[in-house]
Formats: C-alpha cells, structure tokens, sequence
C-alpha cells in the first residue's frame, strides 16, 4: 500500500543520510575558529599564514579534481599561474586607483581567466589512464610556464610581473607590511569558497563525481553525463586555483614564472595527498603541516631541511593509510577504544 | 644536418638509459617511482667520486656505477619500496617524493650544492668528420652502448625464462606465486637492475651533463614524459620516443629557437591526446 | 553569512590595533637579515655570500659602534614570493636593521616594496641586473651589474683583432643585461653581433646553441650563464670543439667561475673573461682573504658572489660606524652612499648618485697556477660604474 505523497522508508533513510552529511559537525566549527585565532596567536607570522590559506586553496582545488572526481592532475599550478598574472596585470594596468585594480575585482578576473582555459583544457583529461592525465595536465602547466617565459613585453619574462599594485580591499583595507589585511583577506575568500564546495561536493552533482570516480562505466551506464560532470568540476577548480594565485599576486605584489612552474603543481599535489585527498579538509590541513614543518625546519637548518621533510613524507607513507586525516581518524579511534575500555 | 641529428640522437639516447628503469619499474611492477633520479644521481656521483678521488679510469666506472645503484635500489627495495606495492599510486608518489628530498639533502651534505663535473679521457673527446658532418666521439659512444642496452633489454625480456616468469608475475602475481614462481625476488632482481640502468645512465650522463644535488627533481620531468610518451609496455617504446624527444629538442632549439622550449612539451600533450596509451604501445593488454 | 560578518569586523579590530603599534625600541643587537637561495640550482650562491659575510664578521669582531651585529641567514630556495614574504617577517618580526643577499634578480626586485615601505636598507650582494637598484631607495649593490662586468670584454675583443662575434647567454634579466651591453659597446668600436643567441635559463643541453654559433663561423663567442652553471655549459664547449675551428671563446667570470673553474678541466686554458673578482688578484688583502676563506671553509675556493657578501658586510659595518650605531634606515642608506674601500677584490666604492657599486674590472686569461686553474687578470680598467 505505497502511498503517493509520503515517502518510502528508504527513501527517507537516504534523505537524512545525505542531509546529514551537509550538517557541520563541532570539529569543522572549532577548525575555522581556531584559524581566526591564529591572527592573534601568531600575530609575527601572518604572511606565512596567508600563503598557507592560499596554498590550502590552491590544495582544495586539487581536491575537487582529484579527491571528488578522481582525475590525478599535476597541472593545477598553471591555473594558479594564470590567476596571479591575469590579476596582476590587471591591478598593473589599473595603477592602484581605477577599478581594475580591486583587489575582489581581481580575484574574478584571475578565476574566471583561469576557468575559461581550465574548461578549453579540461576536453583533453577526458580520456586516458592515470598516469597519462597526469602527464597531460603536466604538459599543459609546462607549455603555460614557457608562454609566460616568453611573453615578455607582458609578463615580464624571468624576471617577473612588477608594479603589482593592488588598491585597499573593499576601498576600504589597504594591504599593510605586517600582513593583517591580506591574511584576513585571504582567510575570508578561503572560507567563502570553501563553503560554497563544501555545499557542492554534498550536492547530488558531487555525489554524482563521486560515483565517477567509484566506477566511470556503470555510471555512464546508468545515464550519468559523465563528460559534462568531469568538465564541469575542472572548470570549478582551475577557477578556484585562479582565485588562489590572485590572491597571492596581490598579496605579494607581484607574480613571477615561479609561480607557474612544475612545483606548484607538485606541491599542491602532495600538500593534498600528505594531507588526506577526498575530505576538502585534507588539503587544507596538509597545506598547514607542510608548510609549517618546512618554515621550522627551514629556520633551524636553512641547508638540510629539505631531508627531514623527506623523512616525514616517507614515514607518514609507510605508518599511516590517508594522510594526516587518516592518522587523526587513527589516533580518535584508538582514544574512542581505550575510553570504551576503561 | 647530420650533425644535428646526432647530437639529437644521443641526447635522446641519454634520455632513454635515464629513463628505462623508470620503465621497468612503473610499465612492469606498477609502481609509480619519482625517486629513480636518485639512482641515476647516484650513479653520476659515484663515478665522480672515483674519478676525481681515486682515479679510477671512466670505462671501469661504469659498471661500477651500474652496480652500485643496482645495490642500493635492492637494498632499499628490501627495506622500504616492499611494503608500498599494493598502496595507491597516490601513496607511492608521496614514498619516492619523500625519498628524493632526503637524497638531495644527503648529497648536498656530502658534496655540497656545486655542479660536479668530470673530465672524459681523451680517446672518448674529441670529434671526427663523417660524410662531412663533424660528430662528437662522446655521443658516438653513448649511442654505442645505448643501441647494445635495448637489444639486450628487448631479449632478456622476451626470450629468457626470467623474462617470461617476470611477465608471469606482474600479469598475475597470485597465480603466478601458485605456479611455484617466486614473485618477491623476482621484482626485487627487477628493481635492482632497474635502478642499476639508471646509475648507469648517471654514469654515463656526467660526460655531457653536470650533476648537481637537485638532479632528481630537475630530470624527473624527462623521465615522466619519455615514458608517457613511449608507452610503458614495450622497451622499444620509451627508445623511439626518446630519440624522437631528443631530435626534437636539439633541432628545434637549432632552427627555431623561439619555439624550441616548448616542442617537447607540445609533442607529449599531442600524442597522449591521440594515443593515451603512449605511441609505441601494443593496443591495451588490459 | 553571520561568520563572515564576525570575520570581517575582527578584520576591523585587527587594523585598529595594528595602527597603535609602534616600532620604535630601543636595541642593543643590531640584526643583519640574508635572504639567501640556500637549496635548489642557485644554492652554491647562498654558499658562497654567506660563507663570504661570516668570513668579514670573523676578521672584524661581532661588534660595531656600540652595536652587536646578529646574522640571520633564511633559505628562499630562490623562489621569489619567498624572499619576499622572509623579507618581510624579518623587518617586523626579527626587527633587522639590514637586509642583505639576493641571489637571483626577481628575488630582489620583489623585495624592493618591502625595503621601501620599512624603510630598511637592502644590500644586493648578488644579483646583477642594472635596474634593481633603481627600483627602491633603500637598495644599496655591493656585487656588480652585467654591463658593468660586459662593457670591458667588448672593448678587449674590438681591440684585439675580433671582428664578429655570437653572443650565447640565458634568457633572463642578466643575461639580456648582458647581451646589450656587449652589443651595443662592440659594435660602437667597430665589431658586428652576428647573432645573439639565448637558452633557456634551467637548460641542461646546449649543444644545439652551441652547434648554431660553430656554424655562423664568427672570430669570437661571448658566453653568459649565472654563476653555478658555468660547469655544463664550458663542458659541451669543450666537446664541441669551438676553439680547434678558430672560434675564440670569451665571456664574463660568471662562465669561469672560481667556484668550479678547477674542476673544468685544461680545455678552458686560454679562455678570456672580464669580471670584477677573481681569486687570483694580485693584492694583499685579496691573499689573506683567499687564505682565510679556503680555511674556514674545507677548502672551497671563494668566487665572485663571496666577495658581494663580504662587502656587503664591510658596507654594513662602515654605515654604522658613519652613523655612529644609529639604526635608522634612511640615515644608513645616506651613510653608505661614497663609501669607498679596499676590498679583496681592489678598490670598491658606492656611487652616491645611484648607490650602485663602482669598482675596477679586469680582464683575465684562464691560466694553470701550481697545477690549479686561476683566471689570471692582465688588464684593468679602472672605476666602471654599475649603473648610470
């Protein structure tokens, strides 16, 4: 006796489940609240800590990609890139006082530049193994690394884009030397786009990435369409990688082909893997670790602190499944059975 | 020109023994190894070392380079690249990363951050004319040994039993282990030599390349795309698209030296587009 | 929404305090901030300052004018938005009274807002190209300028019979630097640039640069690469044979580096550079230097970018001595303006109208000295300007 206008037991079961999943829970809360801490906390490191939530961006980006829909890529760097430069140009041009040179302004510009070469690309990740979108979206970032190499008269060349002068963000901050504006700038426009993927990946169109990454035929078999979904989410993320290399550009004041090059795009990677892929929160975390580990070691031995990095990453590999989150998932686990024990 | 096209050749051929270990690591076991620069640098500071320090003569550096790399790939086969076959790609690229970091470090502790060169001996410099082109003896050499390598490889792998039992073993490990085949030395010899060819490589490398402790990482790129390019099932592959990445980059940068950085790159994006496999692939086996 | 609205008004707070902050205090340390590429392919450079900067402290005591001098040496790992960012977490966090280093060009240009907007000088004491100084008042080189070290070699080669040369350097600000100045200076003295040839910057194979040059038959090739890379490019020279077809191969010191010009092996005896330093200058403090240096330092010989961060230092000390410990940075940038000394490397001095470096530049010839490679210098032309 199925009634029309009240739902199946099922079907409820699977609406709380999947509005369940949207709700945030106390450890997301006291994440973002500890992140505003830091502005007090760590008032002497606030440029690091607004290159490491624009790292986490360029990381959550990454994740979309290959976390949610499952296509490794080692090319997000070449959308950071061409975010900072196109914002940089922009602000250039804009010569601190007309409004090309708003800094929000810029970020669109730097996204949405990004977006539309990420979606003329984002045909060629279509096809192919692992390891060849790998080299695919590898080769992509290198032929963007040697245009900006040569395009001189715009962008430089080696020496980088100077003159980058973003105006006051809103008209109203102007970015200072000790980093406060552009690390709650940089804070707010993570936090704005993380929460408008957080509300994605939970959508039916990221349940429906997810379900290509499980298993791509059955989906497609299913009447999923497949290509649009995966051109879809690499156009989100090269514009969120846009906005994450805006950022930078304005908060640096400048953008060089260093921006552009292979380790960006390899440094998000791993951020995102050290961190945990799948979890939006693991790029963000990796980033954090990462970078922080590496700025203290760096401190303490300026020659050799790229060895204990490596000791780190291959311990992490070699101990723990999923990265840090997985080791914190590890560490509650055990808490939770010692508790239950006790 | 011929000139041009030699130097192309060998150059590509330089790629090709870099980068053929990679081959048999990622086509053969499956396993995604960044950190085979390592064993190439490797193999170019110990024949370094041995030159300058012990003057040992270059002929006999290069088997030493060969087995010194073979060693250390075993023993850290044994010890740590064991336990990571069966994580993820992502897990394994996270592993060799890791291990390149630390083996820069150490190389810059040991030798600090200056490119370190050798002096060739004098019957491997110098040039002679062939059909009015001007050929460096060195490249010669080093295509030489390149063309002995891919046959040697080609038949190792397909007409002696261990090639078949290897083949066995990575087709289906379980099976093969119930046919009495043992699996774990058998990729562990694999590792070995692969990493071996690439110490090789290094050794081999120092007589047209410097090496510096960041060579891992600056090299990993070559290696990534001679194999993407060349597809991962054959050996053959990876050596045609080797000298066709080679030829490509030196007559390039010689006739249109605007463009000439980014005819590889533009090369490997058309051919994964085309044919994802790589280009000398067997149609997919799986 | 109510989060960010939270965010946004502690963003409010968080500048209202900020203006309150005052930075005026009291110190008894002065602190010396080295941005330096300490890894990655430019890391032999940070080396080579930093081993050059310790080495002056050494010979002259922590102590200057009342003050405590602290170096704190960051690894940029020669990453531009790096430099820029431990720039600015040592003027406010390590309150530096002096900024010092720079290895690459776009790692120093990217520090210029930073020295401008704190008002710290920035002393260059690697990086090469003319216009960086020009882009802060608070940038001070004590290294030296592409043309600087250029001009010379052009000269030399009008007027030792060469008629045509190919210029072959890297693609990047130095490089071009470099390739205009000798240009525009050979062929005022009657030469001809056949062709001007440029590699990449990160280029491990120059046989296709070097073939094309070998082909245009010239009477000279003049090469350029920065200092580390030296090694690969005269190596493939070397291989290819240049010298054996007549072709004279010159340059600036950057290419014979004294870093690795030993281990280049005998192909490169004769070779003629131009350079403002080499660890073969015939002076007496060039001799206690090199001496000093190879001890403190197992044995690596200095070059040219160790004798930047040793005058570097020499720069900071005479400043504060000048300003009598007075930290201020514009006093200090004034103080350092004319200064002028004896430097291993031969008289040295900052031009007062650009704050360039103004020093004797010197044509030498790659010779074996005791069974060791030394760039051996014969001519002098004395007080070339960095910048004009």
């Amino acid at each position: 006796m199925s009634n029309i206008t009240s739902p199946s037991p099922e079907a409820m079961r699977a609406r709380a489940v999947l509005l369940g999943r949207s709700r945030w829970g106390v450890a997301e809360i006291i994440f973002w609240i500890l992140a505003v801490a830091c502005y007090w906390l760590f008032p002497t490191k606030l440029s690091l800590l607004s290159e490491i939530a624009i790292l986490g961006l360029v990381a959550l980006s990454v994740d979309l990609v290959l976390g949610y829909a499952g296509i490794v890529t080692l090319g997000q760097g070449a959308f950071f890139g061409i975010g900072a430069y196109a914002a940089g140009l922009a602000a250039k041009f804009g010569m601190g006082t007309s409004l090309w040179s708003d800094p929000v302004i810029g970020l669109f510009i730097g996204g949405g530049v990004a977006a539309v070469i990420g979606f003329a690309t984002s045909f060629l990740v279509l096809r192919g193994s692992d390891m060849t979108r790998l080299m695919v979206t590898l080769g992509v970032a290198l032929i963007v690394d040697e245009v900006v190499n040569q395009m001189k008269w715009l962008t430089g060349g080696s020496d980088g884009l100077q003159g980058v002068l973003p105006s006051a963000v809103l008209g109203i901050w102007e970015f200072d030397l000790f980093g406060r504006v552009a690390f709650v700038y940089s804070l707010v426009v993570l936090f704005v786009l993380f929460v408008i993927a957080r509300a994605l990946v939970k959508s039916p169109f990221g349940l429906s990435l997810q379900a290509i990454k499980g298993n791509m035929l059955r989906t497609r078999a299913i009447g999923m369409p497949v290509n649009a979904r995966l051109v879809a989410v690499y156009t989100v993320a090269a514009f969120y990688a846009g906005v994450a290399g805006a950022l930078a550009a304005q908060t640096t004041q400048f953008a060089s082909p260093d921006y552009v090059a292979f380790h960006r795009s390899a440094d998000a990677m791993l951020m995102l893997v050290f961190g945990g892929a799948g979890h939006l929160y693991g790029g963000l975390l990796g980033s954090i670790i990462f970078r922080t580990m590496q700025d203290v070691l760096g401190n303490i031995t300026p020659q050799y602190w790229q060895f204990w990095l490596g000791v780190t990453l291959v311990a992490l590999v070699l101990f723990v499944r999923g990265g840090i989150l997985g080791l914190l998932d590890n560490m509650l686990a055990a808490w939770r059975r010692k508790g239950g024990a006790s | 020109m011929l000139t041009i096209l030699l130097d192309g050749i060998a150059y590509g051929m330089l790629l090709f023994i870099l980068a053929v270990g990679l081959c048999v690591t990622l086509g053969l076991m499956n396993f995604i190894n960044l950190a085979h620069g390592t064993f190439a640098m490797a193999g170019g500071y110990l024949t370094i070392t041995l030159m300058q320090k012990a003057g040992v003569p270059f002929l006999l550096c290069l088997p030493a380079a060969f087995i010194f790399a073979a060693a250390l790939g075993l023993v850290l086969e044994r010890t740590l690249y064991r336990h990571l076959y069966d994580k993820t790609h992502l897990d394994q690229v996270l592993f060799s990363i890791g291990l390149v970091f630390i083996s820069i470090a150490m190389v810059d502790y040991a030798y600090g951050a200056n490119q370190q060169i050798v002096n060739l001996p004098d019957y491997l410099t110098g040039r002679f004319s062939f059909l009015g082109a001007s050929i460096g003896v060195y490249r010669v050499f080093v295509i030489a040994i390149c063309g002995l390598l891919v046959v040697s490889l080609q038949l190792a792998l397909t007409m002696t039993r261990f090639g078949s039992r290897l083949r066995a073993a990575v087709d289906d490990g379980r099976v093969a282990r119930g046919m009495g085949i043992d699996v774990t030395r058998i990729f562990a010899v694999t590792f070995a030599v692969g990493s071996g060819l690439a110490g090789l490589g290094g050794a081999l490398g120092t007589g047209i390349i410097s090496f510096d402790p960041t060579f891992p990482l600056k090299y990993m790129i070559y290696f990534l795309i001679v194999i993407s390019v060349g597809g991962t099932t054959t050996i053959t592959g990876p050596f045609l698209a080797a000298i066709l990445l080679g030829v490509a980059d030196v007559a390039g940068k010689y006739y249109v030296p605007a463009v000439g950085g980014f005819i590889i790159y533009t090369i490997m994006v058309v051919v994964l587009i085309v044919r994802p496999q790589g280009l000398f692939a067997r149609a997919a086996a799986k | 929404m109510f989060r960010r609205q939270i965010l946004k008004s502690i963003g409010v707070a968080g500048l209202a305090l900020a203006t309150g902050v005052s930075a005026a205090c009291a110190q008894e340390v002065v602190k010396v901030g080295l941005i330096l590429p300490m890894t990655g392919p430019s890391a032999s450079t940070g080396r080579q300052i930093e081993a050059g900067a310790r080495l002056w402290m050494a010979q002259n005591g922590s102590t200057v004018a009342g003050k405590k001098i602290e170096l704190i040496i960051k690894d940029d790992t020669g990453a531009a938005d790096q430099s820029k960012r431990l720039a600015t977490e040592l003027v406010v966090n390590d309150k530096v009274a002096f900024l010092g280093g720079f290895g690459l060009t776009p790692l120093a240009l990217s520090v210029g807002p930073v020295a401008t907007q704190a008002k710290v000088p920035a002393v260059i004491m690697a990086a090469g190209t003319s216009t960086i100084v020009a882009s802060s008042p608070y940038f001070v080189r004590t290294s030296f300028t592409l043309p600087q070290n250029t001009a010379p070699m052009a000269q030399w080669s009008a007027a030792n019979g060469i008629k045509t040369v190919v210029t072959l350097v890297s693609d990047y600000g130095p490089g071009l630097d470099s390739e205009k100045a000798f240009k525009a200076e050979f062929e005022a003295k009657g030469g001809k640039v056949l062709e001007s040839l440029r590699a990449p910057l990160m280029n491990p194979e120059f046989a296709a640069f070097l073939q094309k040059a070998k082909d245009l038959k010239p009477d000279a090739l003049f090469l350029f690469v920065p200092s580390g890379q030296g090694a690969s490019l005269m190596k493939q020279v070397g291989e290819r044979e240049l010298a054996k077809s007549g072709i004279k191969i010159i340059g600036t010191g950057d290419v014979t580096d004294d870093d690795q010009l030993n281990g280049m092996g005998d192909a490169l005896i004769g070779m003629i550079t131009s350079h403002n330093y080499s660890a073969a200058h015939d002076s007496p403090e060039n001799k206690a230097y090199v001496a000093a240096f190879l001890k403190a330092n197992n044995n690596m010989r200095p070059n040219f970018m160790s004798v930047g961060g040793f005058d570097g230092m020499a720069a900071i000390y005479k400043a504060l001595e000048k300003t009598k410990g007075d930290t201020d940075g514009t006093k200090l940038v004034e103080a350092m303006k004319g200064l002028a000394w004896v430097s291993p490397r031969g008289p040295m001095s900052i031009d007062p109208a650009t704050r360039d470096v103004t020093q004797n530049v010197y044509v030498r010839e790659v010779k074996k000295v005791d069974g060791q490679l030394y760039n051996v210098e014969f001519a002098t032309i004395a007080n070339v300007k960095g910048s004009n």
